[in-house]
């Protein structure tokens, strides 16, 4: 009995590892297969006027990146994949640096990133395409019992420069202040650096990448302040004013509330097939008014200003 | 189907001879014939085993050696292209791969991994062996029907679950006793211990049952206490294997990412003491990975990172290595 068992485990053993070995080779094909289609692309783009349909085929579309925009983009897959069928595309977080990386390697058709592709270092920027297809708010938010609820942008700068420690000193009660920051890397703090910290350096503090773990720790721990996108905020944590300017959609749609930042989904040329009419799809009004809005967005037609890559803002 | 047959045919041929009391000749004859004769069927089994044997052999080694050839690679790239000094990055206290200029200390990360393993080992090691005890030499039935099943449990529970209820019941408990964050050293250690603690119960479970009986029949027969039996004896004896079951534990906790990046809040710092906050090396690849660029020196320093854990499982393999051989000579 003993010896059979062993042998069921050492069996099982080497099926697990052919199993993925299998995996591993199933997987080696499938990148360069897709990697020759951008080549493509750009050939067609020339020949064929855009005025043409985008056509959906069954080829997969692979869409990688942005956690921050990994619930819109699914639910949008979802939608779209129920309108037109057999259209199959895959949607994964990972992001907004596996997202731009992974679509100018070719690996994926689609990168999604909450940045611009230019500032990010190391991406080929001139052989992407950007289709913003959203924008998303972030707000400094505190924990619901802090009692503050504006704060001037010099005021925030110094509490995430570790300069004011304490509530009190900006008309809270006596207690410490604890920093929920996030990765050096993250696409949402180079968001909230740049706009809401006018680009000084952040003191140390928690650090968590992901946006629920983000708001668990901001809603259970006393005095704790970080930032979230809009899409993430519920009732268990309190948004602050910044300068008295609240973070809703019209104060981001005309740039009076400043820290914002635009949904990317990044193609390497011009996008063809499927992954053409899936962007058209969510750039769509439909798309735009109902699941973007639903989901915390801001709908991309709805802005008022535009912002480049480096940051300057022109009333459109 | 062929097998039986034969099988069969051999019992048929013995009892004929038995029955049929017997030439001798013939049956010795007929048994030499049998088993000098290349048998086909062995013979093709045998190679076919052999085979697959090789195969999986070949592969496994293949793919460690791949394995670290990449992990080199991309690790070293840090120090020979990005031009980063190995003191600096050992030693430096500054971690911020992406300002001007450039800074790639990683001693906070290396500081926080050695010390959330030492802390964890510390609370495993005394419960692990204790449990041990229990199971093989005070109450073995008990142990072995409930003790060891539940123990093991634990190995199944996912490790992100561990962090979450870390973050929830762990990190809060301690908050609110100590007025601090609650993020924390002692946190990380905790939540890794209770993770550790089935292998080196385990592992610790064998090696004392390895100590012959006759060690305890003696001593009990000089007059020793079950006490000072278990302390001086058994355990003196076992020692080689229960230090193999902690390091064997702190391998694992030191590569463990999930549950200890939840509770120990991450801060790039060097901590001031078991409530401070800390960051390991591997919470510190896991937050960055998704968003660096390939290629990048950023990037690059994370499969630096990854490098120095690698090594250090050489690390934790060489003593396991030393403490094996140190079994054999005791013996």
């Amino acid at each position: 009995m003993k010896k059979l068992s062993k042998m069921f485990i050492a069996l099982s053993f080497v099926g697990a590892l052919l199993a993925g070995c299998g995996s591993g080779n199933n997987a080696a094909p499938a990148a360069p297969a897709q990697s020759e289609k951008p080549a493509a692309q750009p050939a067609d783009a020339n020949q064929g006027s855009s005025e043409k349909p985008a056509e959906v085929s069954s080829e997969p579309v692979t869409a990688v990146g942005s956690t921050a925009l990994q619930p819109l983009v699914e639910q949008a897959a979802k939608d779209f994949m129920a309108k037109n069928a057999g259209a199959q595309i895959q949607v994964q977080g990972g992001g907004s640096g596996t997202g731009l990386s992974q679509v100018a390697s070719g690996a994926a058709t689609i990168g999604n990133s909450d940045i611009f592709a230019e500032e990010k270092k190391g991406i080929p920027a001139n052989e992407l395409v950007d289709h913003k297809v959203a924008v998303v708010g972030m707000a400094a938010v505190v924990n619901p019992k802090i009692t503050v609820d504006n704060l001037t942008k010099q005021q925030l700068i110094d509490i995430f420069t570790g300069k004011i420690t304490n509530w009190k000193d900006v008309g809270g009660e006596d207690q410490k202040i604890t920093l929920v920051n996030r990765p050096k890397s993250s696409g949402t703090r180079a968001t909230f650096h740049t706009f809401a910290l006018d680009g000084n350096e952040e003191a140390e503090g928690i650090t968590e990448d992901s946006s629920g773990t983000v708001r668990k720790i901001i809603a259970e721990t006393p005095g704790a302040i970080g930032y979230l996108a809009l899409s993430y905020l519920n009732d268990t944590v309190k948004p602050l004013k910044l300068d008295g300017v609240e973070a809703n959609g019209e104060n981001i749609a005309t740039n009076k509330y400043p820290v914002w930042a635009y949904e990317h989904m990044y193609t390497k040329g011009e996008a063809t097939g499927t992954a053409k009419a899936f962007l058209e799809y969510i750039m769509s009004e439909e798309t735009q008014k109902t699941t973007i809005t639903q989901l915390g967005f801001l709908p991309i037609t709805e802005m008022k200003v535009e912002r480049t890559a480096d940051g300057k803002v022109n009333q459109k | 189907m062929s097998r039986r047959s034969e099988g069969t045919t051999v019992i048929k041929s013995n009892i004929i001879s038995d029955h049929h009391t017997p030439n001798k000749g013939e049956r010795t004859d007929y048994l030499a014939k049998k088993l000098l004769t290349r048998n086909k069927r062995q013979y093709v089994q045998n190679l076919t085993g052999k085979t697959i044997a090789m195969i999986c052999a070949g592969l496994l080694v293949a793919v460690v050696v791949s394995i670290t050839y990449f992990i080199a690679s991309k690790g070293l790239t840090t120090f020979f292209f990005d031009g980063v000094q190995i003191k600096e990055f050992l030693t430096g206290l500054k971690w911020d791969p992406e300002g001007e200029p450039a800074a790639f200390g990683v001693l906070p990360f290396i500081t926080g991994s050695f010390l959330v393993t030492m802390l964890a080992a510390l609370i495993a090691a005394p419960l692990g062996i204790g449990a041990a005890i229990f199971m093989t030499e005070i109450y073995p039935r008990f142990g072995k029907k409930v003790l060891k099943p539940v123990i093991e449990l634990l190995v199944g529970i996912p490790s992100v679950v561990y962090g979450y209820v870390g973050l929830t019941l762990l990190v809060p408990f301690i908050r609110g006793h100590f007025d601090v964050l609650g993020f924390s050293l002692l946190a990380g250690g905790l939540v890794l211990a209770l993770m550790i603690l089935p292998t080196i119960t385990s592992v610790a479970t064998d090696a004392i049952e390895a100590v012959p009986q006759d060690l305890r029949n003696a001593s009990l027969a000089l007059g020793a206490t079950r006490w000072q039996t278990i302390w001086n004896v058994v355990l003196h004896s076992a020692l080689p294997g229960c230090l193999t079951a902690i390091v064997l534990g702190m391998a694992r906790a030191f590569g463990e990412a999930l549950a200890v990046q939840m509770v120990i809040g991450n801060t790039t710092k060097l901590p001031g003491g078991l409530l401070d906050p800390i960051s390991t090396l591997t919470s510190g690849i896991t937050l960055n990975m998704g968003n660096t660029i390939q290629g990048t020196p950023y990037n690059n320093a994370l499969w630096s990172m990854a490098l120095l854990l690698l090594l250090m499982s050489f690390v934790f393999n060489l003593i396991l290595r030393i403490l094996s051989r140190k079994k054999l000579v005791n013996k």
